[in-house]
């Protein structure tokens, strides 16, 4: 068998080289796509755990609380139960740095206790800073840093650098480094006092991490602390905060990992169409083959392992390409491809076997899976048949299916209606992949119904390749199925891409009424804005009226990653993008009213009427949820509370932004710099709804960046697919072109009968992709979007670059049949009509 | 009506001297002539020469007055589409049109509307004894059958010239003498020219000549009245 392996069926893959090259390939890319974004998120998941598990330290336990922290009292409590053997207070600051883009986590940490729970954030004073000695670290104004964020900042041990409090610059001495914290983590560690006190943070903390006794059973322990802690203070284990944090990108990396999977389908789908080609030109090599004694089994291995052969080589380029890809993603967009979620971080690629192994081995099942039905149809063929000539049509007459379709998308829209698996819409996804086989498997009997509508014409071309289709539809389903997978995907996306863009953008426009947009610190950093700056703003010439807003996290429960507060003025809902029905309470003296977020809803499963309790300064306070409101910024979920309510629960004044509307007449840009003039020009920023408004859909298309990427892939797999199709069919139908030449038909008139195929092969693929990429949208807006990140959007057509697009593909399509064929044009009609070669 | 005259021919990495020289021939209207020789002395390729598929080295070749051999690829196509009608050994019928679309299909390349084209298409196939199996897939046919749909379309669009490499060579002999005298009588019906290239010295017996090619030209072998 090997020699045969070796001559019959391996040498073969040299013989048609561009149809191999292409399949090759095409599985290259999906390995590599897949890999590279398993690496990418690795290596950040990786460096993320890392990062968390270096913050634990050696914790047994973490107690949480918002972020605007908790009274330290609660720490002294801790510290003295029985249980615990080290307690250590921790105070986390995203500190704003005033004049700089990025942001720095501050840990103040207090440093005798911090020594036994986390050693690795423990700071090393540097020699070249002005003061040393045993106490230099609990200077008030001395702040470490990591490596990666003195790399980041460049910066070094005794200059100083200035973090933001409030809407004031203070500036910090750099005392030395956390040489711990590794080359990954940018993070700056300061004395805890010092950091309440820089922060206007006095008896607050964020987090005590603690170590228990030896013998103390965790769960025993956490459960009876739990039992002190004030509302909205949470006692978790190390695990379980880290799991809370990654689960917020897995919709995400989901996401990628499935386009990239689709890819690696693409290319297993043209090892089919070359293989199935192949195998009718070699019809009657084989049937002599089948002749001369080598058995169906032989030969169906013969041919799984031409499949395998190039499904292994095309794996182990894709290893190479994606430890390309994901260096060049790296250094250019960042270890979360460009969505955010990662910030801080810098991780390192390094290779993974097990990953890699995998791809490669996935690699090859594409082209073993592609391989399986030609090597089947080989099989069975009646070798006697097959060694008289001109047959090989049979091979393409292929039983059509189209009662399976109906079947289908069936399966397809019962399984739109099943609840995501562990946050993942697995059913989602299996959904497209069944709306994907049922429009495949419909192809066949479209082509032959739309060829009828062709009867009429005269055309002696069209005649021919309308014939030809209708007669061998199986043909229209090799060189059309790749066109229809990548129409369908193409245009789901694109439905899903323009739908979320536009909502995007309308949900901007009802977010941003006002006039100017003051913000002490984005993502509620480090700024704010004190009573006395928001009067002074107020009073400045030009302002009407002022809204301020304030943001906190609240934890509602052990389970899941905390929501964001949000208080402003609401006028009871009217300012708020609400979606569906909304209520009002009926008696004055009712709970407050609160307005939650689609995530929220679904996250938490509350709805509209009921009562929600929200731990707001540590007590339970009871609201009444009043509506609910489209946020794409927060997949983890909002609550939104009128802002006296939250002033009157907290005694917090302050403001993280400022909404400003202008008095008549008054000139944008004059007020902004009169506010500038008055806070200072470092510590806050101004921005105007359309700056805003653009910088959003600027990251909402860096987001969708990769996405496109792997769309234009499809699509070029696609038409790899109409040519390599066309190409292996007008050399399996050389010898009819060669009796065509005998009747006298010109080389120009058999290239146009090719483009004429290609023309309407392609253009009922694109429109049964087209179709089914509808319906794909329908369910990626509707199902996969709405249970990975919890928002719904507007289905909105981009009609008219649909119709070009599709216009284009024909055009596309046409051309690609009629270059690859010119091949087979090029042979001699002599030697195509004479009985052997 | 064909006249060839000092045909010379000879391939490119060849055995250095041509395959054959001083190939000439005549036919009137209506005649046809049997071709014989031994494998590869050059038979195919002289059917493929007048057909305009391969380029002659030296020689003329005339239908009916007009010179071929410097008609470009084009107008040997269109021409081969009028004037030319052609049966192979391998048959080529085409598996994806009924028996009765491939006996129209070279009336389609004239243009001649569908409903005359159609008509002419089962007339001839009433003449070859198959308007039974008009509408039928050719992949239900026999061998036999499926030349005598060759030699349907190859006059059903009443060509000048016929011609046949080896038409009976996949057919048993019985059947390949029945196939050839109806090809034979096809073509004297139509007032064409006939040449066949055969193994078979019983088929060539068939034709109104035989010659012999070699090396050095065309050779008549037997004459007959
Ligand atoms: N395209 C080509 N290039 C080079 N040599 C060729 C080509 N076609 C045919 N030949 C050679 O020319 C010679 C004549 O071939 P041809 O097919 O005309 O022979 P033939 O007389 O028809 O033989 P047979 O009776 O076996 O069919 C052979 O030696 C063949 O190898
Ligand atoms: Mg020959």
């Amino acid at each position: 068998m090997s020699a045969a392996l070796r001559h019959v069926f391996l040498a073969s893959l040299r013989r048609r080289r561009l149809a191999t090259a292409l399949s090759l390939f095409a599985i290259a890319l999906g390995v590599a796509l897949g890999l590279a974004v398993q690496l990418i998120h690795g290596a950040a998941l990786d460096e993320f755990g890392r990062g968390m598990r270096l913050l634990a330290g050696e914790a047994d336990l973490q107690v949480f609380g918002p972020r605007a922290g908790f009274d330290d009292a609660v720490y002294a409590e801790i510290a003295a139960q029985a249980e615990v053997a080290d307690a250590s207070p921790v105070l986390e600051i995203d500190a704003r740095l005033p004049g700089r883009d990025i942001s720095l986590r501050i840990f103040g940490i207090d440093m005798f206790r911090a020594a036994h729970v986390h050693p690795a954030l423990m700071p090393q004073v540097d020699t070249a800073a002005r003061e040393t000695g045993p106490l230099a670290a609990l200077a008030a104004d001395a702040l470490f840093l990591s490596p990666a964020a003195r790399t980041a900042l460049g910066i070094a041990p005794g200059e100083m650098l200035a973090v933001q409090s409030g809407t004031h610059a203070l500036p910090l001495r750099i005392a030395g480094t956390v040489p711990a914290a590794g080359l990954g983590q940018e993070l700056g560690v300061m004395d805890i006092a010092a950091a309440q006190l820089l922060f206007g943070r006095i008896g607050r903390i964020s987090r005590i991490d603690l170590r228990l006794k030896s013998g103390i059973d965790r769960d025993a322990a956490r459960r009876s602390l739990a039992a002190l802690l004030p509302a909205g203070v949470e006692v978790l284990t190390p695990e379980t905060a880290e799991a809370q944090t990654s689960a917020l990108s897995q919709a995400y990396r989901v996401n990628l990992t499935m386009l990239a999977i689709i890819a690696l389908l693409t290319g297993g789908f043209l090892v089919f169409s070359t293989q199935l080609l192949a195998v009718a030109r070699r019809r009657q090599e084989l049937a002599f083959l089948r002749a001369l004694g080598l058995d169906r089994a032989a030969l169906i291995r013969g041919l799984l392992a031409e499949g395998a052969v190039v499904g292994l080589t095309g794996g182990l380029l894709g290893i190479v390409l994606a430890y390309g890809l994901a260096g060049l993603a790296f250094n250019y967009v960042g270890g979360d491809l460009g969505a955010g979620y990662f910030r801080g971080l810098r991780p390192a690629l390094r290779f993974d076997l097990r990953p890699s192994v995998a791809y490669v081995l996935l690699g090859v099942l594409a082209g073993v899976a592609g391989a399986w039905l030609p090597a089947r149809e080989a099989a069975r063929m009646n070798p006697a048949r097959a060694l008289r000539a001109g047959d090989e049509a049979e091979v393409f007459q292929s039983r059509p299916r189209a009662y399976l379709t109906p079947a289908c998308l069936a399966l397809a829209t019962l399984l739109c209606f099943l609840p995501p698996l562990g946050g993942v819409p697995i059913f989602g996804y299996a959904a497209v992949a069944f709306l994907l086989a049922g429009a495949v498997l419909a192809l066949p009997t479209l082509v032959q119904l739309s060829m009828g509508f062709l009867d009429g014409t005269r055309d002696v071309l069209w005649m021919l390749a309308r014939a030809r289709l209708a007669a061998a539809p199986g043909q229209a389903v090799v060189a059309a199925a790749g066109v229809v997978a990548s129409v369908a995907l193409a245009v789901a996306m694109a439905i899903m891409v323009s739908s979320f863009r536009h909502s995007v953008d309308g949900w901007l426009e009802s977010i941003l009424p006002a006039d100017l947009y003051l913000s002490a610190s984005p993502a509620a950093t480090s700024g704010f804005l004190a009573p006395e700056m928001q009067e002074q703003v107020a009073s400045l010439p030009g302002i009407a009226a002022i809204r301020p807003v304030r943001f906190d996290t609240l934890r509602l429960d052990t389970e899941r990653f905390p929501v964001t507060l949000i208080a402003r003025p609401v006028d009871g809902g009217a300012a708020l993008p609400l979606v569906g029905a909304t209520v009002t309470a009926d008696s004055p003296d009712a709970a407050p009213s609160a307005w939650i977020s689609e995530a929220m809803a679904d996250l938490f499963a509350v709805k509209v009427g009921d009562v929600l309790q929200l731990p707001i300064s540590g007590r339970r306070v009871a609201f009444h949820v009043a509506g609910i409101w489209r946020d794409y910024a927060r997949q983890h979920g909002a609550v939104v509370i009128e802002l006296a309510d939250y002033r009157a629960l907290t005694g917090d004044f302050n403001a993280n932004d400022l909404a400003i509307w202008l008095a008549d007449g008054a000139e944008p840009d004059t007020v902004a710099q009169a506010i500038r003039n008055a806070l200072g020009d470092d510590t806050i920023k101004i921005a105007s709804p359309g700056d805003i408004r653009a910088i959003s859909l600027a990251i909402f298309d860096r987001t969708f960046l990769v996405t496109y990427l792997m769309e234009a892939v499809a699509i070029l797999i696609g038409l790899f697919g109409v040519s390599t199709s066309f190409a292996g069919l007008a050399t399996a139908r050389r010898k009819e072109f060669g009796m065509l030449r005998h009747l006298g038909l010109t080389r120009g008139e058999i290239g146009r009968l090719l483009t004429v195929e290609g023309a309407l092969t392609a253009a009922v693929g694109t429109a049964v992709g087209m179709v089914a990429g509808g319906a794909i949208a329908l369910v990626l807006v509707e199902v996969i979007n709405r249970q990975s990140f919890h928002w719904s959007m507007d289905i909105r057509l981009p009609l008219a670059g649909l119709v070009i697009f599709a216009g284009a593909l024909v055009l596309l399509a046409a051309l690609a049949a009629r270059l690859s064929g010119h091949q087979a044009m090029r042979q001699s009609a002599v030697l195509a009509v004479r009985e052997d070669w | 009506m064909l006249d060839i005259v000092g045909l010379t021919k000879g391939y490119e990495g060849g055995a250095g001297h041509p395959l054959f020289t001083g190939v000439s021939l005549h036919l009137e209207r209506g005649e046809c002539i049997a071709i014989m020789g031994e494998s590869g002395v050059g038979k195919s390729t002289l059917l493929n020469c007048i057909a305009g598929l391969e380029p002659v080295d030296e020689g003329s070749i005339r239908l009916a007055g007009a010179e071929l051999t410097t008609l470009d690829d084009n107008a040997f196509a269109r021409l081969r589409r009028q004037h030319y009608g052609f049966v192979f050994q391998a048959f080529h019928i085409l598996p994806h049109l009924t028996v009765v679309q491939n006996v129209a299909l070279p009336l389609w390349l004239l243009d001649r509307p569908g409903r005359e084209a159609e008509n002419l298409a089962r007339a001839m196939l009433d003449r070859v004894g198959l308007l039974a199996r008009a509408d039928d897939w050719p992949r239900h046919l026999s061998g036999g059958e499926l030349q005598r749909i060759a030699i349907a379309r190859a006059l059903v669009h009443r060509p000048t010239l016929v011609l046949a490499d080896e038409p009976t060579g996949n057919l048993d002999p019985e059947r390949a003498i029945g196939v050839l005298d109806l090809l034979l009588e096809c073509i004297r019906d139509a007032g064409a020219v006939g040449i066949i290239v055969t193994h078979s010295r019983a088929a060539a017996a068939r034709a109104d000549r035989i010659l012999r090619l070699s090396a050095h030209g065309l050779d008549t072998e037997v004459s007959r009245p």
